[in-house]
């Protein structure tokens, strides 16, 4: 009896403890920079802390900038605080930017957020178009970051600009053109010509290949090109007349309602198996995910991957970063704004990380790394892309612009593409998440 | 923590403590009170103050933080939940009344993940008490290194939500993934674990039985061990084997136990968020294609945070609060009838 209730008690303590450390356990597997504090700005030893949010990969780290920007101005230290999903990282800093306390003194903003940072978060930005030569930048880089009044909220960081990413070991052997100009040519205007060209690669696929990830990247890439999306340019949602979003959706759909989809879904871990073990022989991609894909395909697709020109030229995703006025360190925060962003920064970081420059003055000098150009089979990398960008529409995004291609994304084009639903089904599924999230 | 502990203490105390002993804490206090031979009369009276105000300065840190982390919170969600606010705009607030509840009632997500969240919870947590019970049996056997067994039974628990999910998601996976490849090893078809309807719901539940199956069954564990050893033995006098022992002698002892389990797992269950979010991959918070799997949590956070919509997203938090009360109520409801059935 005696024995017994110390066990009772030994298991108690023991499950108590065990819950404890999962209780840590778990708070250091989240995102573990949510636990830093994000103090904006202080000053230690008469140095300046100038703190940079971003998400995702900036490459000034990669790209050894910070460092470099300390050496020349030693009485500043620069902290980088990294949120890996950007759908944790935007509400914590619209959050913190209302509440006017706890941003950092430069906060990076996503293309997809950015109409809605113009629109509601304009007052909490430093206004930089005094600052900066502006004419430095793409025009509709500029644009997006612009409130009404004329405010420039934020300076472009990179840019997406479009092209396809194919297996020319894989065209080969489905007798495709493998010439990268050649085949440039055959689906040059048109993203279905595109879609038609995969109905020719299904016809010899060697085993166990598809045409293309999945249908949702051909709607991403289709959509980025057009110049009407969801929103027309005084904000009002057009996005069920849209023509822009119709011809995506159509194409989508071709690919969705036949088998050269690999029916994966992008930046999830079997999309990445896919790279490894090149299940699909196209993937529309933008500068930034030359990366990737050279790290997911490894060293079995050295040489194996070619780039060509896309269909029509489009933008998929890129950046801002923009001074909060709650920052402490207003002056500093902006000459380290406008440093990271000029031209020779953007080129520096384009051989790291070939995240594509905003800025057209830093194209003549782009040099892409040896590696990399080798890796895709010697293609002329920073020609393909700027040719690209400079022909790269100006689009208007909204404030929900964000929910409103997810619900298309996810909802619309999944059912079709791996439930089987007719492509009716799914955008009706589609327009009714959509007319929630807009609450119509 | 503190309500188990509370439970197992009361388990514990009820099977220990003879009749007519005094408990401990009654007893300081009693010599604790006794008068002191006071003279100075203002210093008798900060003694009497000190008595009386003394234990609710104790007891206050817990309910400061309380008031500042949890009932301030929760009282200004339910304002936000009466007004329109835009995550992206959180100091232009107007009025709606009712609004947004009505908006809820009458919308179909909200309905499917109520759906979702009850299917879900059933399945989840009545094959993980009943598991958690067999285990607890199993490990109250006389047991070679039976601290190493219990650890192993908590490695689950301690695994982080995360962590665990990820390597599930690998698992189900339709394309590649360990339990497709084991269907189809016995010839059945590979089922599209994430969009399937079903399927779906089952995974996500393996994943919940999976975690806390362990941590459950050191619970019944515990209370087992305070089961007085004599009842066993006048029940094997009897004749009764070790099944009819477990029906007859085990289970209604544990009854306090079991109903604070199912009460906790039910509130785990209403609040399931983490689980389905990173099973949905890269835009967990839709819960599937066709909101399959998006728990009430999920919805919540969805409407909030992805879509924006702070008002609505505490109305839906308000009307979770509200279902938690009613299963507060039923459970009530449930232990005394529980009492007075002997």
């Amino acid at each position: 009896m005696r024995a017994r209730t110390r066990t009772a008690r030994n298991t108690v303590v023991l499950a108590a403890v065990a819950a404890l450390g999962a209780g840590l356990l778990a708070g250091c597997s989240e995102d573990p920079d949510d636990g830093t504090s994000n103090e904006g700005g202080g000053s230690t030893d008469g140095k300046i802390t100038l703190t940079v949010g971003t998400f995702g990969v900036f490459g000034y780290k990669q790209a050894g900038l910070y460092d470099e920007y300390m050496k020349q101005n030693p009485d500043i230290v620069i902290k980088e605080n990294v949120t890996t999903k950007t759908s944790v990282y935007w509400p914590k800093t619209l959050t913190r930017l209302q509440a006017g306390s706890g941003t950092d003194d430069i906060q990076a903003i996503e293309i997809g957020n950015v109409t809605e940072a113009v629109q509601t978060q304009g007052d909490k930005f430093v206004d930089l178009g005094k600052e900066v030569d502006k004419s430095q930048w793409l025009d509709w880089k500029n644009q997006q970051a612009t409130t009404k009044d004329g405010k420039l909220i934020g300076l472009g960081t990179d840019i997406g600009p479009m092209a396809i990413c194919y297996r020319k070991d894989l065209f080969e052997k489905a007798g495709l053109e493998t010439d990268r100009t050649k085949l440039a040519e055959q689906w040059k205007g048109d993203w279905s010509k595109y879609v038609a060209l995969g109905e020719e690669y299904m016809k010899k696929a060697p085993s166990g290949t598809k045409y293309v990830d999945s249908a949702s990247s051909v709607y991403n890439a289709a959509l980025g090109g057009a110049t009407e999306r969801y929103y027309d340019k005084d904000g009002n949602p057009i996005w069920d007349n849209s023509k822009g979003v119709k011809d995506a959706w159509d194409a989508a759909m071709s690919v969705a309602t036949s088998d050269m989809s690999a029916k994966l879904k992008q930046f999830e871990t079997p999309w990445d198996q896919g790279y490894a073990k090149g299940t699909f022989a196209t993937v529309a991609c933008p500068a930034w995910m030359i990366g990737y894909i050279q790290e997911k395909s490894g060293d079995a697709g050295k040489g194996k991957w070619d780039v060509a020109a896309a269909p029509t030229a489009a933008n998929w995703g890129g950046a801002f970063i923009g001074v909060p006025t709650a920052s402490k360190h207003q002056k500093e925060a902006v000459a380290l704004a406008k440093w990271l962003t000029a031209p020779e920064q953007q080129a520096k970081v384009f051989a790291k990380q070939a995240s594509f420059p905003s800025t057209p003055s830093a194209y003549p000098s782009l040099k892409p790394s040896p590696d990399t150009t080798a890796y895709f089979s010697d293609a002329p990398l920073t020609q393909i892309f700027s040719d690209s960008a400079k022909t790269i529409p100006v689009q208007h995004f909204g404030t929900k612009d964000q929910p409103i291609g997810t619900a298309i994304a996810d909802i619309g084009i999944v059912q079709v593409e791996q439930k089987g639903k007719s492509p009716e089904e799914g955008w009706d599924a589609a327009s009714k998440e959509i007319k929630d999230v807009l609450g119509q | 923590m503190t309500s188990s502990k509370e439970a197992l203490a009361h388990s514990a105390a009820s099977a220990e403590t003879a009749p007519g002993d005094e408990p401990g804490a009654v007893r300081g206090a009693q010599v604790r009170g006794t008068p002191p031979a006071a003279t100075h009369s203002w210093r008798s009276r900060l003694y009497r103050w000190d008595m009386k105000a003394s234990p609710y300065v104790f007891i206050s840190p817990f309910f400061l933080i309380f008031g500042a982390f949890s009932l301030v919170p929760l009282l200004y969600t339910g304002w936000y939940s009466l007004h329109n606010v835009q995550l992206s705009d959180l100091d232009n607030q107007t009025w709606v009344g009712l609004d947004n509840y009505q908006n809820l009632l009458s919308s179909d997500f909200f309905w499917n993940s109520l759906w979702v969240t009850f299917t879900i919870g059933v399945i989840a947590t009545v094959p993980q008490l009943l598991v958690a019970i067999g285990i607890a049996h199993l490990l109250n056997y006389r047991l070679r290194g039976s601290t190493v067994w219990r650890v192993i039974m908590l490695t689950p628990y301690a695994t982080s939500v995360a962590a665990a999910t990820l390597v599930f998601v690998l698992l189900f996976s339709w394309d590649g993934g360990m339990i497709n490849w084991l269907l189809d090893f016995v010839g059945i078809d590979p089922v599209n674990w994430r969009e399937s309807n079903w399927g779906s719901k089952f995974a996500v539940s393996t994943i919940v039985i999976w975690r806390w199956t362990g941590y459950n069954a050191l619970i019944y564990l515990a209370a087992m061990q305070a089961i007085p050893a004599d009842l066993y033995e006048s029940a094997s006098i009897d004749g009764a084997n070790r099944w009819q022992q477990f029906v007859h002698v085990t289970i209604p002892q544990l009854r306090p136990t079991i109903l604070f389990t199912a009460v906790v797992s039910t509130i785990g269950a209403t609040q399931l968020f983490g689980e389905p979010l990173l099973f949905g991959g890269a835009d967990g918070s839709k819960g599937g294609s066709e909101h399959q799997y998006q728990t009430l949590g999920l919805y919540m956070y969805d409407q909030g945070f992805m879509i924006g919509n702070l008002g609505k997203a505490s109305a839906i938090a308000w009307s979770m609060f509200l279902i938690l009360l009613i299963v507060a109520a039923i459970n009530l409801l449930l232990t005394r009838r529980l009492r007075k059935t002997p």
